[in-house]
């Protein structure tokens, strides 16, 4: 034994949770929608994935190195996650320079100068899609048409988006029965067969990974479940109003960057709300404001304006809903007698 | 066995290491000399009424309590006080103690020091709280609160349940359960006397599921005693907490700042019930206890009946020896317990176990940014959003700290074994508690 004995307040022993854990398990999680952007866009998937994160990494070291003169944590697997994210939400063939960008906009203005890990209001990757969307949006609107599954020569995938083809065509004065049939089937969509974001086309390969971050306990279930049962619900009934006009709750769910949003993209830890009651509130109101934007909005998407929004609003959730207390329902007591 | 009970909010599954289990307990030599400290209740310290030089017999007093919470002290062994000193205690701090040489074995006449077991139960209310007071027993579970005040209900309330903490949800420590297995029957009558002195009719044994031989022994048991029934509980920490464990076995919560006779129950722990056992049947003062001795490293992990006062160290001795790799000596759990400064402290009634953790759980991770992951959120048993606390208690906001029911922290840790950031939040609870406390009082 050594002379002295270390004394410290309790708890002696930890968990095994940590910070690096959380983020590689976000990380294995994409792995599904990784691997379909790579089978459905090819190399210019790679090409993008392992430059963002690239980049992403380098800027955050950069900035922590020579700027900050802090400590360096680009081993936390914190930026990794938003380089993955943000190739998740651009297209495949988005020049690098842009992809770049984004990192640069991601990790130095989104994250970085807000103080770093933890401290950042609005999601990082997002912040950049906008960042881009707005700035390029020639480029960042120019969908490669997904390497067709063999035996399936389909040809109605063009360079839109089902959610911008359905815009177009409204706009064009047809009816949704009109435009449907040009559309993806629902199995199509579910497998991802259709003009997108790199990570977001494929609904299954989502759902997988997302079904592993309910596994590990880093998200749970209430985000999620409150952004996809609001947009079924709102969208439902205005295709039950008018169903020339407005298209069906599968569409809405199955289409654009729904459920990336939902899964990956709304559950970010450091921008989401604390409580259970916040999140749900929180993905009540990504899901409505996603399917007000889709509907009247000027973008056909609008799933990453509608969880900007909200982050914008968490530190007000936050304060207005609270835990529920030990003891305020205490129970039946019987009276003293 | 159907659905297990257990709390709702929060709570964590710490590795149980429960390495000591199996060993029954063994009766420690009684040391040359024991250091018997004054304040060993979690009120005021008692006064002593013995003199340095003077000669004491096994069970003595010799210290009375001093106020209304406050614990008569006796001598745990025969011999001569040598001093009246201040000597540091398991607290870290020099204290008033009483130095006992110990010589020959001399006990008080009334302590009955037979095993014949006495099930008697014709006494008052009021005779059993008085022998409780006498004894100078306190809770046995940690808390360290004087038993007697416990059982005096106070005016316009009414208890109907007695809750009999059987849960030892801290990691590593066995003493609780090694008693209910070798002690059931004592046990047991000592929660019918503790009915008896409450005016309830129903008692409940709140017990683990991971000590189910110590369930089925006390169901089988129970048949024998009015009114006590046996529950078997999912694990979880903290489910020994006061409000946990009402919680789960009566699904009310004890509303926050209040006692828990306010929903109409009392807790002892199981070690409690045994030392009113020895003091009402057999006239015996609290001046030993079952401790456990426990850690990876040790060689023997071991239960033993020590007399209050026996240095810390001995108890190592006898159970290996201290490890080569030792970085900290917990008196208590890894969870709730205090790290004590050096082994040669001495055992006192509120210590349950001393646990030996080696080298690499001596120091602490750095400290990382909060990711707000709200997992400190989903544990904290009482509802409380630690993370907030911790904050607003680092930047000095007590009067915010205050409002959000701070106080309401019942100290447990899950917050700061779960957080994945290594943020010491606990720390800075204590910290912000006892500011808010001091504020609170200087108010009244």
């Amino acid at each position: 034994m050594k002379n002295m004995l270390t004394v410290s307040g309790s708890p002696h022993i930890h968990g095994d949770e940590s910070t690096r854990k959380i983020m590689f398990g976000v990380v294995y999680a994409m792995i599904p929608a990784m691997l379909v952007s790579i089978y459905f866009f090819g190399l210019n998937a790679v090409r993008v994935l392992l430059l963002s994160a690239v980049a992403c990494i380098f800027f955050e070291w950069v900035i922590q190195k020579f700027v900050l003169k802090g400590p360096l944590t680009i081993n936390d697997g914190s930026a990794l996650v938003t380089g993955v994210l943000l190739a998740f939400n651009v297209p495949s063939n988005l020049p690098s320079w842009m992809v770049i960008i984004g990192a640069l906009v991601a990790i130095g203005i989104a994250k970085m100068s807000f103080g770093g890990l933890g401290k950042n209001v609005f999601n990082p990757a997002l912040v950049a899609r906008v960042f881009l969307l707005i700035s390029f949006p020639v480029q960042m609107t120019t969908w490669p048409v997904p390497k067709i599954l063999p035996g399936n020569l389909s040809d109605v995938i063009t360079g839109a988006t089902p959610l911008g083809m359905v815009k177009e065509g409204l706009r064009a004065g047809q009816t949704l029965p009109q435009i449907m049939p040009h559309l993806p089937s629902y199995m199509q969509e579910l497998m991802g067969q259709m003009g997108g974001s790199m990570g977001e086309v494929s609904a299954l390969a989502i759902i997988l990974g997302g079904a592993y971050l309910l596994y590990k306990k880093i998200i749970t279930w209430e985000i999620p479940v409150s952004i996809l049962v609001t947009v079924f619900l709102f969208s439902g009934g205005l295709w039950l109003v008018n169903p020339l006009r407005y298209a069906d709750p599968f569409f809405q769910l199955l289409t654009g960057g729904l459920m990336l949003g939902a899964f990956f993209m709304a559950t970010d830890m450091v921008t989401s709300p604390m409580t259970r009651n916040g999140k749900l509130i929180f993905g009540v109101g990504i899901g409505f404001l996603t399917i007000l934007i889709r509907v009247w909005g000027a973008y056909p998407e609008g799933v990453s304006f509608a969880i900007l929004l909200m982050n914008a609003v968490v530190p007000l959730i936050n304060r207005g809903f609270k835990p529920r207390r030990f003891g305020e329902k205490p129970g039946v007591v019987p009276a003293v007698k | 066995m159907g659905i297990l009970k257990t709390f709702i909010l929060g709570g964590v599954h710490p590795e149980e290491h429960k390495l000591s289990a199996g060993v029954a307990i063994r009766e420690l030599p009684v040391p040359e000399q024991v250091v018997v400290p004054f304040g060993q209740n979690l009120g005021a310290p008692s006064k002593p009424v013995v003199k340095r030089g003077e000669k004491v017999k096994a069970g003595q007093l010799i210290a009375e309590a001093s106020s209304f919470i406050s614990a008569n002290v006796h001598a745990p062994v025969s011999g001569t006080i040598s001093k009246i000193d201040n000597v540091m205690d398991v607290s870290g701090y020099k204290r008033p103690c009483a130095v006992i040489t110990v010589e020959g074995n001399e006990w008080e006449e009334e302590i009955d020091l037979s095993e014949t077991l006495v099930t008697k139960e014709d006494y008052t209310a009021q005779e059993i709280i008085e022998k409780v007071k006498k004894a100078g027993i306190v809770g046995m579970g940690g808390a360290t609160f004087p038993t007697h005040i416990k059982l005096m209900v106070p005016k316009g309330k009414k208890a109907e349940y007695l809750i009999i903490n059987g849960v030892e949800c801290e990691p590593y420590l066995t003493s609780d359960h090694r008693l209910m297995l070798e002690k059931g029957e004592e046990i047991l009558v000592g929660i019918r006397l503790l009915m008896i002195a409450l005016g309830v009719e129903k008692a409940m044994i709140g017990i683990e599921n991971n000590k189910p031989d110590a369930i089925e022994y006390l169901t089988t048991l129970s048949k024998k005693y009015k009114g006590i029934t046996v529950h078997a509980l999912k694990v979880k920490y903290p489910q020994g907490g006061e409000k946990q464990l009402i919680k789960a076995l009566t699904n009310r919560e004890v509303p926050s700042g209040k006692l828990p006779v306010e929903v109409g129950c009392v807790v002892q722990n199981v070690g409690t019930a045994f030392a009113v056992y020895e003091a009402v049947q057999k006239n015996k003062p609290l001046i030993d206890r079952v401790v456990t001795v426990t850690g990876k490293a040790v060689k023997t992990p071991s239960n033993f009946k020590v007399r209050i006062g026996t240095p810390v160290r001995n108890l190592i001795e006898a159970a290996g020896g201290l490890p080569e790799n030792t970085g900290m000596i917990i008196n208590g759990g890894p969870m709730m317990g205090k790290a004590l400064i050096n082994p040669d402290v001495p055992i006192v009634k509120g210590s349950s176990g001393i646990l030996i953790l080696e080298d690499e759980f001596a120091s602490r991770p750095i400290e990382n940014p909060c990711i707000r992951c709200s997992k400190c959120t989903n544990v904290c048993p009482m509802g409380l959003e630690p993370y907030l606390l911790s904050r607003l208690a680092r930047t000095k906001h007590y009067a915010e700290a205050e409002k959000e029911n701070i106080m309401d922290c019942i100290e447990c840790g899950s917050c700061q074994y779960t957080c994945p950031a290594d943020i010491p939040l606990l720390d800075y609870l204590r910290l912000g508690k006892s500011k808010v406390g001091e504020i609170i009082r200087k108010r009244n």
